[in-house]
């Protein structure tokens, strides 16, 4: 039975989204696209330049409302709710183009999911020295260990990257969304951030995975979805995926 | 420094400007001096919204007006003492910055300010035409002539606005430091990223406007005593609303203390030209410094003092800079 059967109860399911549909004016840049999301589950989210891969991250975190379909997250309806509550609810995301918060040091850029996301989210609640400590730690981990008291200004863009990755991952989200967080790195930092996404999702955070890179697409995956122009036309395990005629043709191919 | 001890200091320094103001014999420095806290209080309200979330507020008049004239009306109807003005005219400014933020706030940019702009001219005109408190023609404010304690009535009104200037310069300083403080400073940075991270941009943004507003208004309260006559033309003078944006632009607007370096060096100035030139080149030489630090020291004199210690100046903290370079951003 492949993952991406219908026939999974839909209580399974953390993240499900129907008939979601995006349109800019006359443009539709999402048309009806249907994508589920099991507890746990590493999908990968692949597709051309402008098929709307970003334009579904924003409909789905909230940073831009749909004009049609509905989505729902962890059993919850959530097309009703912002940005901020979706964080909240454990919908973490980063983005494409690294968006920090350029007036705050490293440490305050993930102190601000920390306190806002986490601290807000209800059960645990993380003291200053322990906000310290896990905003230390993540920078650690990313390599950014040393730089805890600079600006965002100061960093590379690979750096920046980076810290785009360890602030949405601050959320302590259940769903991931990280757009492009590979775009730009070498090969052996693409590995270390693939190390970093896989030991996130031993601890069950499943991740939706958008990349161009189809070594890492393909190290990651367990599911595969490709968009073009704005519709989905496949969905299935990765190996079949990228065998099928209409996606190396589309996308592939190219 | 922790909260309470600065509480401590601030009003250490404000027990001192009080004890001063009793011996100075000549009554126009302390007039004088009163103008000028009276700006720290405007600079460091205005910076509350204009400087830690960036959206630039051109209603200044209208907030300390609502103040201004709520003060006057009550004062005639009930004749309320002016320590009872004050906290009313907090409430009411705070919630009309509560409606502004809420109407106007999802505006962003230049947007934003034009609407704030129009505030001052529908207060303005309804003013202007409210009779209770003369209208066009203006009102008379009868002050005791002597208050206990404090013997003149003007060394009691500078005591009332120490008072006012300490409270709002804790205020600031207490939310620059506070997890409310980071939300705002991640909202000035980025609000697609903010909300991201689980920042609730709208409610923030609109905290900050009542309490920006409800400071200017608390200013406001006690200045029909000051002046003892008011009407609307020099109420609504321009000079507010210009003063205190530029103020926390020269000073600096990422901190509390940028606004308060501003209203004392922009303030005291203002009072020299005016006794030795002219109120009405005050105006002309505020504008031209705003001009001069926009362009040359988007940090303000907190900015020049912080280059000298090695850091590098962000021109994307200056308000002013990041509304005029109109956000383009795509939420990629
Ligand atoms: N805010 C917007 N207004 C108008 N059109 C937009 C907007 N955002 C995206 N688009 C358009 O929608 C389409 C999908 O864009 P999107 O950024 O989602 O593509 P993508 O799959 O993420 O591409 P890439 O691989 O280059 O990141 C594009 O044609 C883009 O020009
Ligand atoms: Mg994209």
């Amino acid at each position: 039975m492949t993952m991406s059967e219908a026939s999974t109860a839909a209580s399974e399911l953390l993240l499900d989204a129907r008939g979601v549909t995006k349109r800019f004016g006359g443009f539709v840049a999402l048309n009806n696209v249907d994508l589920v999301v099991r507890p746990g589950e590493r999908l990968g989210l692949i597709g051309p330049n402008g098929s709307g891969k970003s334009t579904l991250t924003n409909c789905l975190c909230g940073a831009l409302r749909t004009d049609g379909g509905s989505i729902s997250f962890a059993g919850r309806a959530i097309d009703k709710l912002s940005s901020y509550q979706r964080a909240r609810l454990g919908l973490g995301r980063s983005f494409q183009l690294p968006r920090p918060f350029h007036s705050l040091s490293l440490l305050d850029n993930l102190r601000i999911p920390l306190v806002y996301a986490v601290n807000a989210r209800g059960g645990t609640h993380l003291s200053e020295q322990q906000i310290r400590a896990r905003s230390t730690e993540l920078l650690g981990e990313f390599g950014l260990g040393g730089k805890l008291h600079r600006l965002p200004g100061d960093l590379t863009q690979v750096e920046m990257r980076k810290l785009e990755l360890a602030r949405a991952m601050a959320t302590d989200p259940t769903l991931l969304v990280s757009d492009e967080a590979l775009a730009g790195l070498s090969h052996s930092e693409v590995d270390e951030i693939l190390a970093l996404l896989l030991a996130l999702n031993k601890r069950d955070v499943a991740v939706i995975f958008i990349e161009h890179i189809m070594r890492a697409v393909m190290a990651f995956s367990e599911r595969l979805v490709v968009l073009v122009a704005g519709e989905k036309i496949a969905d299935g395990e990765p190996k079949d995926v990228i065998a099928d005629e209409r996606v190396i043709g589309a996308y592939l191919g190219q | 420094m922790s909260n309470g001890r600065f509480i401590l200091f601030a009003c250490l320094v404000g027990v001192a400007l009080v004890a001063a103001s009793m011996f100075v014999t000549n009554e126009y420095y302390v007039f004088a001096a009163y103008f000028v806290l009276q700006y720290v209080v405007l600079a460091t309200a205005w910076n509350i919204l204009g400087g830690y979330v960036g959206y630039v507020n051109f209603g200044t008049t209208a907030f300390l007006a609502i103040g201004l004239y709520s003060a006057a009306a009550l004062n005639k109807w009930l004749d309320l003492p002016i320590p009872a003005l004050i906290p009313i005219a907090g409430v009411l400014c705070g919630a009309v910055g509560l409606v502004m933020g809420y109407l106007t706030i999802r505006l962003r940019g230049v947007y934003f300010t034009i609407a704030t702009l129009a505030l001052s001219v529908v207060v303005q005109t309804f003013i202007t035409n409210w009779d209770y408190v003369g209208g066009s023609r203006g009102l008379y404010v009868m002050r005791p002539s002597e208050v206990p304690v404090f013997g003149s009535y003007v060394a009691y009104l500078f005591f009332l606005m120490t008072v006012l200037a300490v409270a709002a310069v804790v205020t600031a300083r207490a939310i620059e430091r506070s997890t409310f403080g980071f939300g705002l400073a991640a909202i000035r940075d980025d609000e697609t990223a903010a909300a991201a991270s689980g920042v609730p941009v709208l409610r923030l943004k609109l905290v900050a406007a009542a309490i920006s507003g409800g400071l200017m208004g608390m200013a406001g309260a006690p200045l029909p005593f000051y002046l003892t006559y008011v009407e609307p033309t020099s109420s609504f003078s321009l000079a507010y609303t210009v003063n205190s944006v530029a103020m926390p632009l020269v000073g600096g607007t990422t901190s509390w203390i940028g606004p308060v370096i501003g209203a004392v060096l922009l303030g005291t100035m203002q009072q020299a030209m005016t006794v030795l030139i002219s109120s009405s080149v005050n105006l002309l030489v505020v504008g031209l410094l705003l001009v001069i630090f926009v362009i040359a020291a988007p940090n303000g004199i907190l900015g020049l003092i912080r280059s000298k210690g090695g850091k590098k100046p962000d021109p994307e903290t200056n308000p002013l800079a990041a509304m005029l370079v109109t956000e383009k951003r795509s939420s990629q």
